[in-house]
């Protein structure tokens, strides 16, 4: 981990990095325009996502024409891999945030609204008097009306199987790609993207149904707001890694990837694992208890 | 990577020099351009914020209503925080980062230079979405920094943008954050081990863990906002289950590691001017390093002292009182071995020396103020009032201003090859470290009896601290301009007379960036330097 600047390669001139300044900051405000209810917003959240999209493309395109005619050394390489690996805490600190929300309030806000625990927080008994603590709920106001909870056997179970079988081919893909097996490599993550969209179609259905059969819905109290905002974070980055994925599957077919300089696919399938502990993590705490 | 791609590259490291014209500030990826940008923005920022505190002190220079609204005056003191918090401090300590973090390790440049170019715009793209809510219908936010619902939801159209502002800006600091931890553990010279790093390398470290951490909770927080406001959610809604006081724990969760994430780059700064000008060795470097993962650990376990008054069960409320004390220790450990640093050094006192001088002193008077507000029965009486708001601008302004004032002085030379004036500098520093007491102090004595922050008009019995609070506050705002006029006067030429090598005396036996030309050449370290100073042990 010492030196390694000889050779480090250090580009010179950037041009994806304002151009994906001016893709997001234009989409975001294009949103907040949308949000105000303002005609103009959805066109120029539009462009802006145009835009993001077109620097993705170009940028990794760059990245890859770099890796594949040999600019990068090792040291790069581990640069590249800190970065990746930091990038994913960033992302589990922001899961946390939602699991921590779903722990405190239905282990201590939803029970000092029914007046049980000790806490300060605690509402007198005679603010909603009929109030009673059970999970899941959608509060003392009943907000978005009466609904059913998402059990965890079913879709969900299947889903769950899913993805760790999607983990095992990934692994088994990475094996390929290391004993300069391509047809292995390019089998496996052909299977793990398959299984990925598979999940996210599932994933659909069930919100299909949540909607439309259960009466639960992004409205639904506290609990539909945790269980939604999760699961649909959860499922944006699924989707996000299944298409990190198909590019990585892309290039393997076009013969990119060695034993010894392959950080495209590292990345991938450890973003790849990741997405799949969280659902881990969803299924326990969302879905089961 | 083959030998001969190797040779070339190398060759065309040194032939390349900027680009031409104002593109170079575009799409450059060089550390030094990029330093420059933050800094320059920064300081563009400090003005921006700069007016904005300068409008709420000239409302409040006599009771009554004199010039703004109550919203606006609200928005101000909403916008004059995001501004200077994420505007002009973090990017100035940002911007010493990118200039000094390879030039103290021997790197010759950030690990991923692209991606420098990226936290950069991200930041200016996050500052625009956030001003723009200032001209929008409703006004700007006017909840205070810390947006906390149900106010912050009553917000007018400005409401998304602000939340979108804090996405981009979240985004910036991590890229940032991540780059500067490559840097340091991969593209350190060889003999520069982990535990000869220069103190403000080690405190950049741990900001930038810090860093990664919260800002993705501060992300989910805002997040949770928009959805409360847009999509129907009850995050914080107690008729659908959730609980307001849930943002507030997610919100300080983030906010008191994000106030050290202002502080630590401070000591770090404050540890590597002091021994130059001490002519010793900095006092108990490793104690020095240890105090600082250790503050940054309790930055994690404390935050819940910010809301003392909200409701929480008597054992939460003595846990992070007695949690909170603890940050006194580390923080002690400091400041004793800064005095300890200056102790029967041979000391001269150019202006970076007096801006660290004074840090040392007026810290140590913030700090304290904030020990007495941890313990909770006491923080009762204090909670929102100006007792509060002297504390937190004492280890602020006079503390992280200061010090990037005081790295200002001390680096510009060593950048630009030319030497400030030094009697205007001291000019600077005597005019700025008097009249910051003049404003600040006084609000002590203002929250002790009871006036409470964030409001427009007062009873009649705070006016004459108001008074003098104002008059300190536009004596200091105005004071900058005379920084502002140095450091142009010091990039066109300052004094005329060239610098030295390691422009302070002694200054290449305390860090690696003195050995090298002044000004610093566009690309250094191609290769390792094969010496690294050993002064500071």
């Amino acid at each position: 981990m010492m030196s390694t600047q000889g050779a480090y390669y250090i580009p010179h001139k950037a041009t994806w990095p304002v151009a994906a300044t001016i893709g997001l900051m234009t989409s975001l405000a294009g949103f907040a325009n949308y949000l105000n209810g303002n005609a103009a917003g959805s066109t120029f959240m539009l462009v802006g996502l145009s835009i993001f999209i077109i620097m993705i493309g170009g940028w990794f395109t760059l990245q890859a024409t770099e890796s594949e005619t040999g600019m990068y050394n090792k040291g790069v390489g581990i640069s590249y891999r800190m970065a990746m690996m930091w990038f994913i805490f960033s992302e589990i600190m922001f899961f946390a945030v939602f699991f921590g929300t779903l722990w405190y309030t239905r282990n201590l806000s939803v029970d000092w609204l029914a007046n049980i625990g000790d806490g300060p927080g605690r509402s007198s008994g005679m603010l909603w008097p009929s109030f009673e603590a059970v999970w899941p709920t959608n509060g003392p106001g009943h907000i978005g009306g009466e609904f059913e909870p998402m059990g965890a056997f079913g879709l969900p179970l299947l889903n769950t199987l899913i993805l760790l079988t999607s983990g095992v081919t990934c692994t088994w893909a990475h094996h390929g790609l290391i004993e300069k097996n391509r047809g292995q490599l390019i089998k496996g993550l052909a299977m793990t993207v398959g299984l990925g969209f598979l999940f996210v179609a599932f994933q659909a259905i069930e919100y299909q149904e949540a909607y439309h059969e259960m009466g639960l819905t992004l409205g639904s109290g506290i609990y539909g707001s945790t269980f939604f905002m999760l699961t649909g974070f959860h499922g944006f980055h699924v989707c996000v890694g299944a298409i990190i994925l198909t590019v990585v599957l892309f290039r393997s077919s076009k013969g990119h990837f060695t034993p010894e300089n392959h950080f495209a696919f590292e990345a991938a399938a450890w973003y790849w694992h990741f997405v799949d502990v969280v659902w881990l993590g969803l299924f326990i705490f969302v879905y089961m208890m | 990577m083959s030998a001969v791609t190797a040779e070339h590259e190398h060759d065309d490291h040194h032939d390349h020099g900027p680009e031409k014209g104002l593109l170079r500030w575009v799409i450059t990826t060089n550390h030094k351009d990029i330093g420059t940008l933050y800094l320059l923005f920064a300081l563009a920022m400090f003005f921006v914020g700069g007016i904005m505190a300068l409008v709420i002190r000239a409302e409040l220079f006599e009771p009554g209503m004199q010039f703004v609204s109550p919203q606006f005056f609200n928005s101000m003191t909403t916008m004059h925080a995001l501004v200077m918090v994420f505007g002009a401090v973090m990017p100035a300590f940002v911007g010493f980062a990118n200039w000094q973090i390879p030039l103290m390790i021997g790197a010759p440049d950030m690990a991923l230079p692209r991606m420098n170019n990226m936290s950069f715009w991200m930041l200016v793209g996050g500052v625009l979405l956030l001003a723009s809510t200032l001209f929008m219908e409703g006004g700007a936010p006017a909840s205070g920094w810390t947006l906390y619902p149900p106010l912050v939801l009553q917000t007018g159209a400005a409401l998304p943008f602000a939340i979108f502002s804090v996405h981009m800006l979240g985004i910036s600091s991590i890229m940032g954050a991540i780059n500067i931890i490559a840097t340091i553990f991969n593209m350190r010279a060889p003999k520069m081990t982990l535990m000869k790093m220069p103190l403000f390398v080690w405190t950049w470290l741990i900001t930038a863990f810090l860093l990664i951490a919260i800002m993705p909770v501060f992300a989910g927080a805002v997040t949770m906002l928009l959805t409360d406001r847009f999509f129907d959610t009850s995050f914080f809604n107690a008729a659908g289950g959730g609980d307001p006081v849930l943002y507030q724990h997610i919100f300080w969760f983030f906010g008191h590691p994000e106030v050290y994430v202002m502080i630590l780059p401070t000591f770090g700064v404050a540890s590597t001017i002091i021994p130059v000008f001490a002519r010793k060795p900095l006092f108990g470097y490793s104690s020095m390093v240890y105090a600082t993962a250790a503050i940054a650990f309790l930055s994690f376990i404390v935050w819940a002292h910010h809301m003392f008054t909200v409701g929480m069960p008597m054992a939460g409320e003595l846990y992070f009182m007695y949690a909170t004390m603890l940050i006194a220790i580390p923080t002690g450990v400091k400041i004793f071995n800064w005095t300890a640093t200056m102790w029967r050094g041979s000391m001269t006192f150019e202006t970076p020396m007096l801006f660290s001088i004074a840090f040392v002193v007026l810290f140590t008077m913030g700090g304290f103020t904030g020990l007495m507000m941890s313990m909770a029965p006491i923080d009762f009486q204090y909670h929102d009032t100006y007792f509060i708001v002297a504390h937190f601008h004492y280890t602020l302004v006079p503390a992280s201003v200061f010090i990037l004032m005081a790295g200002g002085y001390f680096w510009l030379p060593k950048w630009t090859g030319n030497m400030y004036d030094e009697k205007l500098g001291k000019l600077h520093f005597w005019l700025s470290a008097v009249s910051v007491n003049i404003l600040f102090f006084p609000q002590h004595f203002l929250g002790l009896a009871g006036m409470p922050r964030r409001i427009p008009d007062y009873a009649v019995q705070f006016a004459d601290w108001n008074m003098v609070s104002s008059v300190g506050a536009f004596i200091f705002g105005f004071s900058q301009l005379l920084f502002l006029y140095i450091v142009i006067h010091t990039i066109k030429g300052g004094t005329g007379e060239k610098v030295s090598d390691e422009v302070w005396e002694d200054a290449h036996k305390h860090g690696l960036e003195w050995t090298l030309p002044s000004p610093v050449p566009y690309h250094t370290f191609a290769t390792p330097p094969d010496k690294i100073p050993t002064e500071h042990f």
